[in-house]
């Protein structure tokens, strides 16, 4: 289902598919009992967010024990603008327990199944807005993305998804997990209809300082601009150590395909990004520990506190935080603990932002080579459900290809680009700060003369 | 780097978080793998590299100093709050002893 096929859509019967389909699929965590108002803007559709952007309708859960019951009484800024160009927001999705996690499998609502073959993970952390897309349950979706969450589970479902550039959507309303490296981004079914709800969620915002002051271009009309002449860089690093043939193949195809449209095909060198995953897994971690210190059973949230065999806060806080949070949260939240305690930060922590710092410096360095990156999206398809559950590091390293983008600021898309085994491999395209109209320009000529499923 | 159960409950006690014995023993396993595979940072030559900032080099964002008035009420604002008292969240003692 894309934005023009559900305009028309009957949402008794929408809400009935969704419910339906989910018994199976497990992507929702809300769903309206009734149907809601569609408004008169240009996105006259319904659609589910991730649900960790909060909401007034529906409780915002972030799939967390702790915050089972939580009702924002504000809405992010995202929601306000969906809603100004006449979107209803019929419910929020399924996630990786406060975004972490690769698999949609760390979710205290339970894990979430692949619609192109349930026996496999939809990917994560975005794994339920994903799935919704793939099995036609809603015309787009909002995820997030910190180290690959929109992108990586977009891939693994065979949807569009795109991280935009750091501070070009705002962030009022999303639970901060990482704060340098959260981004909200669109998941649709088609390039054109994600530059449509780019340009409308994209733009500054007072209530987020970190929201970019810059015009939204109109991205729906850049898209359609040639690609004659573009020049796309490869970068040989991305193809390396840890990428299946299959997946090699097919995006190497893709790319041979993107020639014959006129493009400009040169091979790069970013020799800093294989060490992006463990820059990532320092840095990420460090501002875990940080954000997710708010949830002790104070002011909101599960609370141990009318236990009376609890005397201090002390144990509060830690009894609270025992039951509340999953391993995976606690895993980070100690990894993130460690690196950035007395004796360890320097080793850890700032080294790592060093790194980032010659990271940087590469992509700048190619960046005034070529106009855009072409890479795959994940190292391999959609792996099976349980397959990774017990080696964090395996489920971390799915991670590989897509966290470079994040801790560069960069946007950078995902788009179907074939299949391996009948399971979608996902295409990434990256390009420069506030460069999603040409990334998106590649995606959609790719889309519009192709169909990946016959590839 | 091999983490010991003492730095694992250390950390968790930094981290505000109990942990059960066979946690310890598991996130001791756990945390050092993924300390190991972060050590791979230390083949890059990091001398005079500068830690990086703010990635768009976006800078201060200043607002009008003027009082504007909330919009969520006091009583939406608690709605959450797991204990509230005359209009205050109510936590246990901090000082350690009991009011």
């Amino acid at each position: 289902m894309n934005i023009a096929e559900a305009k028309t859509i009957d949402l008794k019967n929408f809400l009935k598919q969704a419910n339906d389909a989910n018994k199976e699929l497990n992507a929702l965590i809300s769903i309206a009992d009734k149907p809601g108002k569609l408004g008169s803007g240009e996105l006259a559709v319904p659609c589910f967010i991730k649900d960790n952007i909060v909401t007034l309708e529906y409780p915002t859960t972030c799939a967390s024990k702790i915050l089972e019951n939580f009702q924002s009484p504000y809405e992010a800024t995202v929601i306000t603008k969906l809603k100004a160009a006449g979107v209803w927001v019929a419910g929020k999705t399924n996630l990786d327990e406060f975004a972490l996690g690769a698999s949609n499998e760390n979710s205290a609502f339970g894990v979430v199944k692949n619609p192109i073959d349930k026996s496999r993970v939809p990917g994560g952390s975005s794994g339920g807005s994903t799935a919704a897309v793939a099995a036609g349950l809603t015309p787009f979706s909002l995820g997030s993305d910190t180290g690959g969450s929109i992108r990586q589970p977009a891939a693994f479902c065979g949807v569009v998804g795109l991280k935009p550039t750091y501070g070009r959507v705002s962030r009022y309303g999303l639970i901060a997990m990482a704060s340098s490296l959260d981004q909200i981004g669109p998941i649709t079914n088609t390039v054109e209809d994600c530059a449509q709800v780019l340009k409308i969620i994209s733009g500054v915002d007072p209530k987020d300082a970190t929201s970019l002051p810059v015009p939204v271009p109109d991205y729906p009309a850049e898209i359609k601009k040639d690609i004659k002449g573009l020049k796309i860089g490869v970068p040989k690093e991305f193809f390396g150590e840890g990428v299946d043939p299959a997946v090699d193949k097919k995006v190497k195809d893709a790319i041979a395909k993107i020639k014959e449209l006129g493009a400009v095909i040169i091979e790069v060198s970013l020799p800093t990004a294989p060490f992006a995953l463990a820059t990532y897994y320092i840095i990420q971690p460090a501002e875990v520990s940080s954000n997710l210190a708010r949830f002790d059973g104070v002011k909101y949230g599960l609370s141990l506190g009318a236990d009376d065999q609890i005397e201090t806060i002390e144990e509060l806080y830690k009894k609270t935080r025992a039951l509340g949070l999953g391993h995976e949260v606690k895993r980070r939240i100690m990894l993130g603990t460690y690196t950035t305690s007395a004796g360890f930060r320097e080793a850890y922590y700032d080294r790592a932002r060093k790194v980032a710092q010659l990271i940087k410096q590469d992509f700048d360095r190619v960046f005034k080579q070529v106009d855009v990156l072409i890479s795959p999206t994940t190292p391999t398809v959609a792996f099976k459900l349980g397959e990774r559950a017990n080696n964090p590091l395996a489920m971390y390293k799915a991670d590989l290809l897509t966290a470079p983008a994040n801790l560069v600021g960069i946007p950078a898309i995902s788009i179907p680009c074939g299949l391996a085994d009948g399971l979608p491999v996902g295409l990434q395209v990256m390009g420069p700060q506030l460069g999603e109209s040409v990334i998106m320009r590649v995606a959609h000529h790719f889309e519009k003369n192709y169909n990946w499923r016959e590839l | 780097m091999k983490i010991s159960k003492t730095d694992v409950k250390h950390i968790a006690s930094l981290a505000r978080i109990e942990l059960t014995e066979a946690e310890i023993t598991k996130y001791g396993e756990e945390l050092s793998a993924v300390l190991d595979y972060v050590d791979d940072l230390n083949k890059l030559d990091i001398t005079n590299v500068e830690e990086i900032g703010q990635i768009t080099g976006l800078t201060n964002q200043l607002a009008e100093d003027t009082i504007k008035g909330c919009e969520i009420s006091q009583k939406e604002l608690l709605a959450n709050a797991p204990a509230i008292q005359n209009g205050q969240i109510k936590v246990k003692s901090v000082l350690g002893r009991e009011t």
